[in-house]
């Protein structure tokens, strides 16, 4: 009998190739229509709004919602404490919402990312410095590092991205550098060194286009937790400023009339956010679980 | 296991540093420390005593000493507001954010680690399903919401319980859920991944083997080695829960740490911040330390290992 | 000893089915032997060929994504199959006890080796906590642990791989079973000790008149424990039959050429030999012998149908098409030319 040896598979960095992704099973069709449909209105707000959700008429303040007694259906949704109309300031709030949650993500995920990579990849001091100074900022919970930055920074929907992209890009860089770690080991990371690649050749061409992925499904999860960190900022008061209408702004305002029992102000908002946070969480999770199975302890 | 331990503690130590220089870098650096530090409506004479005293016209690292220097004595300034050491209002509201972190936790334990194991022993079935929807509400809800809604409804509409302030258990019964709830979502999962892990090894298939009914293989050997990642998380949690609990102090007026942090950021009481973050950071650095010296003590095999 | 086999397995397949019902994976197969009382089995195969998997289900503890399709299990005369699993519960353990590969694994870290070794007997005796300890103390001694007084209250990692071996070996004799299931126990243990642990299952077996089936991939060890041999191959049993007869006159060229792939001293060629191939994926299996891709003797009929299990005398069976006259086997090696890669003697 003769002895056979399998051929060495010469083969060199692909990300996965692109699937038609809404047919595959278990694709979660409402989070995403939810969150296409929260795009869409965060886009045409304008067109959509029936009011302009900054101007209001202390006349009407407080009014309930249509199907309620004392409500009209010329607020849909009922007015707050200074008489804007609540319908117009939640479908300007997603323009806030999305914009301050994607952009975030996206800053937080290129820092994390292009750290994750450099620390993982090189290795020794920077390695062990990027690493110090993760741990150490993971060691602060999120959100009161942000409340501290905006403290001294001052609120404002410029600040408020940077904030959360400085808070959140830690997350990011300990997972990509695990990721990195192990692709290091591979054979054709490993061809590239051997045939002389520079080592930010390498970064670029082999090892970011393979961490991707990663860094996708970790954006999606991270959207949902920006979004309630920026809310509960807002919540706090030092989140995006007033009387640009955000969610968390919006609860926050809605407590003082909670207390009469003026729960438009409170419930619908948190309705939003809830609705926004779990498709986020549930698209994050599905595609997790999809594109490799190796994060499933993420 | 000595080795260990002092390479633990050095490593907390650096993480301390590196927290202290980073607050100390973003406010020097990025903000304008003088105002910040300084009274609102303060006179010009003020703003240069503060000034100098601050040692802004010093070299960076010069500051930075002067500053650890006061850390160590535990001088971490005068609240505006109060006119009292920010150190003295931390530990007069520590003890109220103990008690809600306390009681949240026990909530989130007691929620939590029942509905993690009967998802993992019914792994796919319908208590699985439960407890997932659990814990993605949990982990999708923002607490403050949460908070509101029981009042709205404990409050409000059925006026059984108060919306505001500390004094009996009727008091700490919505703070401590709606602080809980997230934990519980956590701890939930955790324990549920846990479990199936351990359920999945050796020494369990060895029990059912041994011809063990169910209830023994669960409840004695499952059940403990699954609950170790789960309380040390716990342990850690509690800090952590004292730190983010601003947002449901604040919706509830609970007279804590938190709510001593919300009171900084509306007053623009920047001391009070400062202190608070400081005091947090290296909080959560040492019941880190703790955790992990506490579990080289107990788990027999790390002692083996270094 | 009666004449009534202690174990019988007739057509027994077990068989994986994928959640969507699309994969079913084939991996026991019209699983035929059976076992008498004291003898020992050998089971022999690659990884993959369905030797853990018959053994669980043996024991009926298969995972949830299999299933029992077909066949009878009867031990003493009682069809396993027809228990319910109150009453399979009392049979793990106490009449059939099974022993797992990796002895650190196998025992729970938090738990005294004393608990551990008692605890069967707490279940299936009644035996109080004192009782269970004390016995466990004897049982310990009977698997030659020394000072079993300080180990019974000492924990798993505080062991030797060695002595956790036997101390699972002490957990399977504990009740007293008829049978006792070896799954790989010596793979994971130093060439040296293995040799001593052998001996000590040849011990306990004769003291106890244990049956014993004995699982590896290893022929030296079933060269020197095991009576009687089935070899399996992709979840079927290729060929079974006495040790001596199938180590000198194999019929399948499955078990020829594991035998043949033994390196010994006396060996002239120089390469190793290997066999051609891979095994074939237990989810598609092709129509005809699951071997015959790989067989150097493969002809037409093999491909195009499965062979039965075909009797070549003195006990054997061979499920290949060579076994009908037209092929018949000649003999390859001896048994005293396989090679003592077993440390020591054993008688």
């Amino acid at each position: 009998m003769t002895v056979t040896t399998p051929p060495i598979a010469a083969t060199s960095a692909a990300a996965a190739a692109p699937v038609a992704f809404w047919r595959l099973k278990g694709f979660p069709l409402i989070p995403v229509l939810i969150l296409l449909f929260i795009a869409l209105v965060a886009i045409f707000a304008d067109a959509l709004a029936p009011y302009d959700p900054q101007i209001g008429s202390l006349a009407r303040r407080f009014r309930p919602p249509a199907w309620q007694e004392g409500g009209s259906m010329a607020h849909l949704l009922g007015t707050d404490h200074v008489g804007r109309d609540v319908l117009s300031r939640l479908i300007f709030g997603a323009r806030v919402s999305m914009v301050v949650g994607i952009t975030a993500v996206l800053v937080a995920g290129g820092i994390g990312t292009v750290l994750g990579i450099v620390s993982g990849y090189l290795g020794g001091w920077v390695d062990q410095v990027v690493m110090r100074v993760t741990d150490t900022w993971l060691a602060l919970p999120a959100l009161t590092f942000a409340i501290f930055l905006a403290a001294i920074v001052g609120p404002s929907e410029l600040n408020i991205i940077v904030i959360l992209g400085l808070v959140y890009w830690t997350r990011y860089a300990r997972v990509i550098r695990g990721e990195v770690l192990s692709l290091k080991q591979r054979e054709f990371v490993r061809l590239a060194v051997v045939a002389g690649c520079s080592k930010s050749l390498i970064m670029r061409r082999h090892i970011l286009p393979n961490v991707i992925n990663s860094a996708v499904v970790l954006a999606t999860l991270m959207l949902g937790v920006v979004i309630v960190t920026e809310a509960s900022l807002s919540f706090l008061g030092v989140g995006v400023p007033p009387p640009k209408p955000a969610w968390g702004l919006m609860m926050a305002d809605g407590k003082k009339g909670l207390m009469v029992g003026y729960w438009w102000l409170t419930v619908f908002p948190g309705l939003c956010i809830m609705l926004m946070v779990l498709s986020a969480n549930l698209l994050g999770d599905w595609l997790r679980v999809k594109l490799d199975p190796q994060l499933r302890q993420l | 296991m000595r080795q260990y331990i002092l390479r633990r503690v050095g490593y907390s130590l650096l993480s301390l540093f590196l927290l202290s220089l980073t607050i100390f870098l973003f406010v020097r650096v990025t903000g304008d420390p003088v105002s910040l530090l300084v009274e609102p409506g303060a006179s010009p004479e003020d703003i240069e005593n503060m000034h100098r005293q601050l040692g802004l016209d010093r070299p960076l690292w010069e500051q930075y000493g002067q500053f650890m220097a006061s850390l160590a004595t535990g001088d971490l300034g005068q609240s505006f507001y109060y006119r009292t050491p920010v150190m003295d209002l931390y530990f007069q509201r520590l003890p109220h954010s103990l008690l809600l972190a306390a009681v949240a936790m026990a909530l989130s334990l007691l929620i939590g680690i029942p509905s993690g194991i009967l998802a993992a022993v019914r792994v796919d079935g319908f208590w699985d399903s439960a407890g997932k929807i659990f814990a993605l509400l949990g982990l999708s809800l923002p607490s403050f919401w949460v908070g509101l809604v029981l009042i709205l409804f404990f409050s409000v509409y059925l006026g059984w319980l108060p919306s505001s302030g500390s004094g009996g258990v009727s008091h700490l019964l919505m703070p401590a859920f709606t602080l809980g709830w997230y934990f519980a979502a956590a701890h939930m999962r955790l324990t549920r991944s846990s479990m199936l892990e351990v359920l999945g090894s050796e020494y369990i298939k060895l029990a059912r083997l041994k011809g063990l009914p169910e209830a023994w293989v669960i409840g004695k050997h499952a059940f403990k080695n699954a609950l170790i990642p789960v309380i040390t998380l716990a342990g850690i949690n509690l800090v952590v829960m004292i730190n983010v609990a601003v947002v449901v102090e604040t919706v509830f007026a609970w007279p804590g740490i938190g709510r001593l942090l919300f009171e900084g950021i509306s007053f623009r009481d920047f001391p009070v911040v400062q202190g608070v973050v400081v005091i947090g950071g290296a909080m959560i650095i040492l019941v880190n330390l703790l955790v992990d010296i506490l579990y080289a003590l107990i788990d027999p095999r790390i002692r083996l290992e270094s | 000893m009666s004449s009534e086999p202690l174990l019988s397995l007739q057509n027994l397949s077990a068989h994986y089915v994928s959640q969507q019902g699309t994969r079913v994976v084939r991996a026991v197969d019209e699983v035929t032997l059976s076992l008498r009382a004291g003898e020992t089995l050998g089971i022999v195969g690659e990884s993959g060929s369905g030797k853990s998997t018959l053994a669980l289900t043996i024991m009926r503890l298969l995972p949830t994504a299999a299933r029992i399709v077909s066949g009878r299990m009867m031990f003493e005369g009682e069809n396993l199959l027809d228990k319910s699993d109150a009453e399979m519960r009392e049979v793990r353990g106490k009449r059939i006890a099974m022993i797992l590969q990796d002895p650190m694994a196998s025992l729970n870290p938090l738990f005294s080796i004393g608990n551990q070794v008692g605890e069967p007997l707490r279940v299936h005796d009644g035996a109080s906590r004192a009782s269970a300890w004390e016995r466990a103390v004897g049982l310990l001694k009977s698997v030659r642990i020394a000072s079993p007084e300080t180990r019974v209250a000492q924990f798993p990692h505080e062991m030797s791989g060695g002595m956790r071996q036997r101390i699972v070996g002490a957990i399977g004799i504990s009740c007293g079973p008829r049978l006792l299931i070896a799954d790989e126990p010596t793979t994971s243990l130093d060439l040296t000790i293995q040799a001593q642990y052998l001996n000590l299952l040849r011990e306990l077996q004769r003291a106890h008149g244990l049956a014993l089936i004995f699982i590896t991939h290893n022929l030296g060890i079933v060269a020197k424990m095991c009576d009687r041999l089935a070899v399996m191959y992709a979840g079927r049993i290729v060929e079974q039959g006495p040790v001596s007869r199938l180590f000198s006159a194999p019929a399948h060229p499955y078990t020829k050429a594991l035998l043949g792939s033994i390196p010994s001293m006396a060996d002239s060629r120089e390469r190793l030999t290997a066999i051609d191939g891979q095994p074939p994926d237990l989810a598609s299996l092709p129509a005809g012998c699951a071997f015959a891709p790989r067989c150097p003797e493969a002809f037409a009929r093999c491909h195009a149908e499965a062979p039965p299990e075909i009797p070549v005398g003195d006990g054997c069976t061979a499920r290949c098409w060579l076994a009908t006259p037209h092929g018949r086997a000649k003999p390859t090696m001896t048994r005293s030319d396989m090679g003592s890669d077993v440390g020591s003697d054993v008688a």
